[in-house]
């Protein structure tokens, strides 16, 4: 008797086990629906006239007979505008390599050498690092950006880029990630001569290579999509990315929202072909952060 | 040869590796914080900064939109707390056990709204959100057999559109935060505390919400700054920085205004004096409440 009814309850158990797993998977393509709905909503939007997003405002239509590639083949056609789109494009290429470069190579260095040596001012340096992440970037803004007039950068992708050069989040996640390295690796370099430098560069970044990974596609996302600060600095038009020449079509009578919309879905591609192919290392990324508190 | 000694050694090493840090810290940080604070008494023009002491402040009390911007700044940044924070913590608990399937599928589409810039994603919502029958939010509305609103012309329904937008961005970082700090939870507590026969509401209050409270904090903190410096969402959402009766103005919105677009940089960085003001008390008040400091002694 007790057998069969233990035989039942697990039955009991196993058919509430399914239940419980639909739900909850069931609940999450839901979710997940509902969160790609506008980027959906947009691409369908982006093969139609973007005058009657003007007109009508953004909601699905899916009726295929009145969708054509024209904004497409606008965007590809050769002519000013599309030129213009295609130098956004590559102005935001070139400003999201040039920063995830740079920025990983010095955070690397900062965070090595603040991790890898016991010195006086170690504790302090750390600290300092924490504190930069308590002010918002905005307050620091307006005088960061009188300063950069007065450095005359303004206008230039260095101006751009070295205020964020050392990216308190990303030393932080490089710090955590080489804490658990072993440090005899660089008594092992000393003894064969390696100096201080040469023991940074040639044994230990070939171990820390999983941390670039990570960092590089959170820098990456930031760099692309990054809008405000390069809003201020970059003044001539043929430095425009493509956060601030999408924002210049928003103009409330222009006949640009063909180009807005059908550019706005292919400026979406690039990040997220990194983030596919990267998004495995993203968790890790951000384990950085939370686990300090 | 002296020089390179110096250099080489082991002393030496940590500072070199260091000092592109403190050569950024001292030049872009240290140096524009005690520049906001002391333009912020003073009345600058094109060549000219006088001072004038608390002048700004003075103004600052007094200017009603002012107020209004930070009205919606703390409004926005407690609801976003509010929503940000315990559902993308429900979800990661659900994630993080085993009866969901094809995990990674939904953590990555979860994710992707973060990846859209703000002004993809604001030019979106506000096109959704348009006043026209036709736009998909009043679509929606005339489904549920409800008229027409126009949804950014109205503060409260400008702030359904506005946290919306917010949640669409945040939900899937945030519950990546929260999966990242379950995953550093010990599965033998569990595995004991069901031994003990605990119930899954017990496991969760007694297990998982306490070893996640530094995940918690975290978030929390950063939540509670992003929230009251939120601009680029509302500047979007309004394809710019007006907005009817300023109903999606925010303090760094009115920073911007009067720094950028006004070019009174005194008055703007007064504004951003006292966000920074604000955002250090309301965290240090949190972190205090929450024994972070505490811990740190011990």
């Amino acid at each position: 008797m007790a057998v069969r009814a233990s035989s039942k309850d697990r039955r009991g158990m196993r058919a509430r086990r399914l239940v419980g797993s639909v739900l909850a998977t069931g609940w999450f393509v839901f979710l997940s629906l509902v969160v790609f709905f506008p980027i959906f909503a947009g691409a369908v939007a982006s093969f139609r006239p973007g005058v009657e997003l003007i007109r009508r405002g953004l909601s699905v239509n899916l009726d295929v007979s009145t969708m054509n590639l024209n904004n497409y083949n606008y965007l590809f056609s050769g002519n000013a505008d599309s030129r213009k789109y295609w130098m956004w494009f590559r102005n935001s290429m070139y400003l999201t390599i040039v920063t995830v470069v740079l920025t990983l190579l010095i955070c690397y260095f900062v965070a090595y050498g603040i991790t890898m040596y016991e010195f006086r001012l170690k504790r302090v340096l750390f600290f300092l690092v924490i504190a930069t992440m308590m002010v918002p970037f905005e307050i620091l803004m307006l005088p960061l950006y009188r300063e950069i007039i007065s450095m005359r950068l303004i206008n230039t992708t260095a101006g751009v880029i070295l205020p964020g050069l050392c990216g308190a989040s990303t030393i932080f996640f490089f710090h955590q990630y080489m804490s658990s390295l072993p440090r005899e690796l660089l008594d092992a370099g000393r003894i064969d001569g390696a100096n201080e430098y040469r023991i940074c560069v040639g044994i230990m970044l070939p171990i820390t290579k999983p941390a670039f990974s990570a960092m590089a596609i959170l820098c990456a996302m930031g760099a692309w999509n990054n809008m405000l600060w390069p809003l201020l600095i970059y003044r001539s038009a043929d430095r425009f990315t493509l956060t601030i020449g999408l924002n210049t079509l928003l103009t409330p009578y222009g006949n640009n929202y063909d180009m807005l919309i059908a550019g706005s879905m292919l400026a979406i591609l690039p990040i997220l072909a990194v983030f596919l192919l990267f998004q495995r290392y993203i968790i890790d990324g951000m384990t950085a952060g939370a686990v300090k508190g | 040869m002296k020089f390179k000694k110096f250099l080489y050694s082991q002393k030496t090493a940590p500072y070199v590796f260091a000092l592109p840090f403190i050569l950024s810290f001292v030049i872009f940080w240290i140096y524009p914080l005690i520049s906001a604070i002391v333009m912020s008494f003073q009345d600058i023009g094109a060549v000219t900064a006088d001072w004038v002491g608390l002048k700004n402040y003075a103004k600052l009390l007094k200017d009603n939109v002012f107020h209004t911007a930070v009205i919606n700044s703390f409004e926005y940044m407690l609801f976003t707390c509010a929503l940000l924070i315990p559902f993308p913590m429900l979800f990661a608990v659900l994630m993080d056990s085993n009866i969901v399937k094809a995990k990674g599928v939904w953590k990555a589409m979860l994710y992707v709204p973060a990846l859209t810039s703000v002004v993809i994603s604001g030019t979106l919502f506000r096109l959704m959100f348009s006043e026209y029958r036709t736009g998909q939010m009043n679509v929606v509305l005339s489904i549920l057999g409800m008229a027409p609103v126009k949804w950014l012309k109205i503060k409260w329904t400008s702030e359904i559109a506005l946290l919306l937008l917010c949640c669409w961005r945040w939900t899937g970082v945030n519950m990546l935060y929260f999966l990242s700090g379950l995953k550093s939870i010990d599965k033998e507590l569990y595995e004991s505390a069901e031994i003990d026969g605990a119930s899954f509401g017990a496991k969760l209050r007694y297990i998982t919400l306490p070893l996640l409270r530094p995940t918690t904090i975290y978030v929390l903190t950063i939540s509670i700054y992003a929230g009251l410096a939120m601009f680029l969402e509302s500047f979007m959402l309004w394809a710019g920085n007006s907005s009817p009766h300023n109903i999606g103005l925010t303090i760094v919105g009115y920073l911007y205004k009067r720094g950028i677009e006004k070019n009174d940089m005194g008055y703007a960085c007064a504004v951003g004096v006292v966000l920074m003001v604000l955002g250090l008390a309301i965290n240090f008040v949190q972190l205090g409440l929450n024994g972070s400091f505490q811990k740190e002694d011990r």
